[in-house]
């Protein structure tokens, strides 16, 4: 891959790119078919009952047909909904997701982009969707998707601050932004990971993520049990598949920035069991960390919007402000 | 130029977290709530009429209807009233087995509450805990009276059907696994952070208010007002037995969930006794007339549901049907307190108090 | 209406109600020899008549079946003074109103009041009686607030106005029903059924 990006933009490399683009995508897509299959698994495991069994041989085939019952649907639209605006918000909530996985280094030659700012394209991008959230929430005309947008909006702010200032000690320590950098700077061994120098910025990184990612404990937006799904309850159809898409692109994206960021990327934990791919790694952990995400679906109870806020400017935001200056403290005096 | 509107918004019949179709119609600045008014009626199916052209014992079945959950202190509170007015004699096995399916109903409904409250929170995996044990107190009802919701279980005089062999070892092995959960569930739930956040300080009154408003049950214990009626006025066998009752004194929302709580752990304390003093004969019928007619007069009982004081009031004139017959549903008058508890609070803590009122809305309407 | 006690005159003592103990039958006026429900509930009647007005109570039965429940009857001019006196005199003091329970007694119609304070554990019912037509009884929603939606279901089902009651509309049934469902005359012919 690092060949082929160097080489000069011709027809042929295009296409390739192209082609790769589209394999990529279908990858990502078959990772969100069964990661809500395994949601509900697991959640169904661990309340104590099955989860999806029958459909296909022990479910798997769920998500598929419940995919397939979204694009059958009937596309409704709200009569006195604003058209453009109402078809155009899962547009712009799914393509930031999927645009944002472009600077995740998979292993050392497995990448699509090695931008010099790729941490900061990523969190750039990632903000664009709550744009999508918020016109989703005003144009259906309805008030709750109105208070959901607007509580999205609120939480969006709050929380995307911590979540890259979280990040900024990992910035510090590896010297630059492009997430390829952070990863080589990272050993081969659990402890040369960023996670035990970095544990603050990791514990608030992990909330941040959570409450970003419209997820249990922070899923207010969507809140089922007080705003009837939120921005989202006039979405029907691929509209709503589009916002589900969306959710657990996301998933797949916070997921492998976390392992980027703070897991070690492609390093294998011990530095004895390098002989294993680091592709493989990589998915490992990658998988931890989504699984944790399932965890804390199942076991959370929602927070309250002005809690929510208040914990985010007053505990987070310090949180993550005193570890920069730790990081700068140490750099200073031990690594100068 | 910017200007700020208040929202009408229709938290309507239907709608996930209000335990039925009731409809509250919200004024909204932003997120606080300026004003709040319940509208209900939509469950209403005129029980009290349709009593007035039916016998007793053919009104049973429609108490068990009115506060669904709890179907057998609705039972009980009807023949109660008809049995006060008769001045019946229940032979002992007969009020055993209604104590016991009345403490187990209490359980259940309980839980039923504890799941539906959590899930409300936002925690998903409470409620299926709690309906999973649930399941175990309506299975040993399905084997005495063949229902799962509505019994139909007790008549004037005595219950229909007696326990089959074994059922009493049932109740009793399910009092320590119950015993059990309950402590697991302290564990998972009421000590989490967010939890904590999300219940402590919300929706404070005091006990003149409460006592003012008519509440009654956890919500006018909450307050530090002694008054569950099965230990001021006794009815059945409860003076029998040995158990506290919860009080607590700071009015909100948490100490309403921390009684209702404490409420199941004496509840099992009461089971457990009356198994151990289950006659192990008896019959389940007193001496009752073929045709049941009270003599001309009026009575008002009153038990303690799960939702605090429910009460039947008939006037009868001597015939086999009643004059008029009303109930006191606890859930209707609870709730009268809810606009009052509301103004000034956020939306997400409508959900909150609602939920702590613990109200069924089939009994809310009749 | 056939077979209820016979009402209480306060001079004539009571023939079936009280307990047959020789004391009691010389117990006929006012002090408290041996303290029965029956000598209470005089007591109570006597208190009513001078605190409020001579005519106001019509009838003071006790209900034996429900408990010795002392059972008044007072006119509906007078029930908000009576309602008062019942919630400030300390013997009384009662705060706790438990049910309100509107009745068609086919030539009038009436609303019950059980009355408890938690304090004494002193109970009450009290009757009060309306006509058919233009039926109205004083609202007692300014002492008790547990009345309001109580008085507002005795106002949809049976049609008795509430004067003082600060928002007097329909519970039950829709907004724009004709009639009350718990009228014994009710027509409740529905044209679609």
């Amino acid at each position: 891959m690092t060949e082929l990006l160097q080489q000069a933009l011709t027809w042929q490399n295009g296409l390739i790119f192209l082609g790769w683009a589209v394999l990529f995508l279908f990858i990502v897509l078959g990772f969100v078919t069964y990661a809500i299959y395994f949601e509900r698994k697991v959640i169904g495991w661990m309340q104590f009952r099955h989860g999806p069994t029958r459909v296909g041989p022990l479910g798997l085939l769920q998500s598929v047909a419940d995919v397939l019952k979204l694009l059958i649907k009937e596309d409704t639209i709200p009569q006195k909904a604003d058209r453009a605006l109402f078809i155009l918000a899962p547009i712009i909530t799914f393509v930031p997701a999927f645009a944002v996985l472009a600077v995740i280094p998979y292993t050392p030659s497995l990448y699509f982009a090695d931008l010099h700012v790729g941490l900061l394209y990523y969190a750039a991008l990632s903000s664009l969707s709550t744009i999508g959230i918020i016109l989703g929430g005003w144009a259906s005309n309805n008030k709750y998707s109105l208070i959901g947008g607007m509580r999205s909006a609120a939480q969006m702010i709050s929380y995307e601050i911590p979540l890259v200032i979280s990040v900024v000690g990992v910035v510090m320590l590896s010297g630059g932004l492009s997430l390829r950098t952070i990863v080589e700077g990272q050993g081969n061994n659990f402890w040369e990971w960023n996670l035990l120098p970095q544990m603050i910025g990791f514990v608030v990184f992990m909330i941040a993520a959570v409450s970003e990612l419209n997820r249990t404990p922070f899923d207010l937006p969507e809140a089922e049990s007080e705003l009837v799904a939120g921005y989202h309850v006039e979405y029907s159809g691929f509209r709503f598949a589009f916002f589900m898409l969306a959710e657990y692109v996301y998933v797949f994206a916070i997921a492998s920035l976390t392992t980027v960021l703070f897991l070690g990327g492609w390093h294998p934990p011990l530095a004895i069991l390098d002989f294993i791919p680091g592709l493989l790694w990589f998915m490992l952990k990658f998988v931890f960390v989504v699984f944790f995400l399932f965890w804390l679906r199942a076991t959370m109870p929602r927070i309250r919007v002005d809690q929510l806020m208040s914990f985010g400017w007053k505990v987070l935001l310090p949180l993550a402000l005193i570890n920069i200056f730790v990081t700068a403290a140490y750099i200073e005096l031990f690594l100068k | 130029m910017i200007r700020t509107e208040e929202l009408l918004l229709n938290v309507g019949p239907q709608h996930p977290s209000t335990h039925g179709v009731f409809r509250i119609v919200l004024k909204l600045d932003g997120e606080i709530i300026k004003e709040a008014t319940p509208v209900m009626g939509y469950l209403h199916r005129g029980t009290e009429k349709l009593a007035e052209q039916l016998n007793y014992t053919q009104i049973i079945p429609y108490t068990d209807r009115m506060d669904y959950v709890s179907a057998m202190t609705n039972n009980y509170v009807l023949v109660h009233a008809v049995e006060k007015m008769m001045n019946i004699e229940i032979p002992e096995r007969a009020e055993f087995m209604r104590l016991i399916v009345m403490e187990l109903q209490r359980v259940a409904s309980h839980l039923v509450w504890w799941g539906t409250y959590l899930l409300d929170i936002g925690a998903m995996s409470p409620f299926l805990y709690a309906f999973r044990d649930r399941e175990v107190i309506i299975d040993l009802f399905n084997e005495l009276c063949g229902a799962r919701l509505t019994y139909n279980y007790m008549r004037v005089g005595g219950v229909k059907w007696d326990a089959p062999s074994g059922w009493i070892d049932k109740v009793r092995d399910f009092i320590p696994y119950m015993r059990k959960r309950l402590k697991e569930y302290d564990k998972l739930v009421s000590g989490n952070e967010i939890f904590l956040a999300r219940i402590k300080g919300v929706g404070i009154y005091d006990a003149q208010t409460a006592i003012a408003y008519g509440l009654s049950g956890a919500n006018l214990r909450c307050t530090g007002v002694n008054w569950d009626l099965r230990k001021q006025e006794p009815y059945s066998l409860y003076e029998r037995f040995d158990f506290d009752v919860p009080l607590s004194f700071n009015g909100d929302c948490y100490d309403r969930y921390r009684i209702r709580i404490e409420e199941i752990v004496q509840s099992l304390r009461i089971l457990e006794q009356a198994v151990e003093q289950f006659p192990s004969e008896g019959e389940t019928m007193g001496k009752v007339p073929r045709v049941i007619r009270p003599p001309a007069g009026e009575v008002y009982a009153r038990i303690e549901s799960p939702r605090g004081e429910i009460g039947c009031y008939i006037v009868s004139k001597g015939k086999a049907e009643p004059y008029r017959l009303k109930f006191r549903r606890p859930s209707f008058v609870n709730l009268q307190i809810l606009p009052e508890l509301l103004v000034g609070q956020s939306m997400t803590n409508l959900i909150t108090i609602l939920g702590g009122v613990d109200i069924v809305v089939g009994e809310v309407d009749c | 209406m056939s077979d209820k006690p016979e009402e209480l005159n306060v001079q004539s003592p009571q023939t079936e109600q009280t307990e047959r103990t020789p004391i009691n039958q010389e117990a006929e006026s006012f002090e408290r020899a041996v303290d029965t429900p029956q000598s209470r509930l005089e007591q109570l009647v006597e208190q009513l008549k001078h605190d409020i007005a001579e005519d106001v109570v019509d009838e003071a039965i006790i209900n034996e079946v429900n408990g010795q429940l002392p059972t008044i009857t007072v006119k509906k001019e007078h029930w908000l003074a009576v309602a008062r006196w019942f919630q400030v005199e300390e013997e009384w003091s009662c705060d706790y109103l438990r049910n309100v329970a509107g009745v068609d007694q086919g030539d009038e119609l009436e609303v019950v009041y059980h009355l408890i304070s938690l304090q004494t554990r002193r109970e009450i019912a009290v009757h009060v009686k309306t006509e058919r037509e233009q039926s109205w009884i004083p609202s007692v929603t300014p002492l008790w607030p547990t009345a309001n939606w109580n008085e507002r279901e005795v106002y949809d089902l049976l049609g008795i106005d509430f004067p003082g009651h600060p928002d007097l509309r329909r519970i039950m049934m829709p907004d724009d029903w004709v009639g009350h469902p718990l009228r014994k005359d009710y027509d409740p012919s529905d044209t679609e059924v």
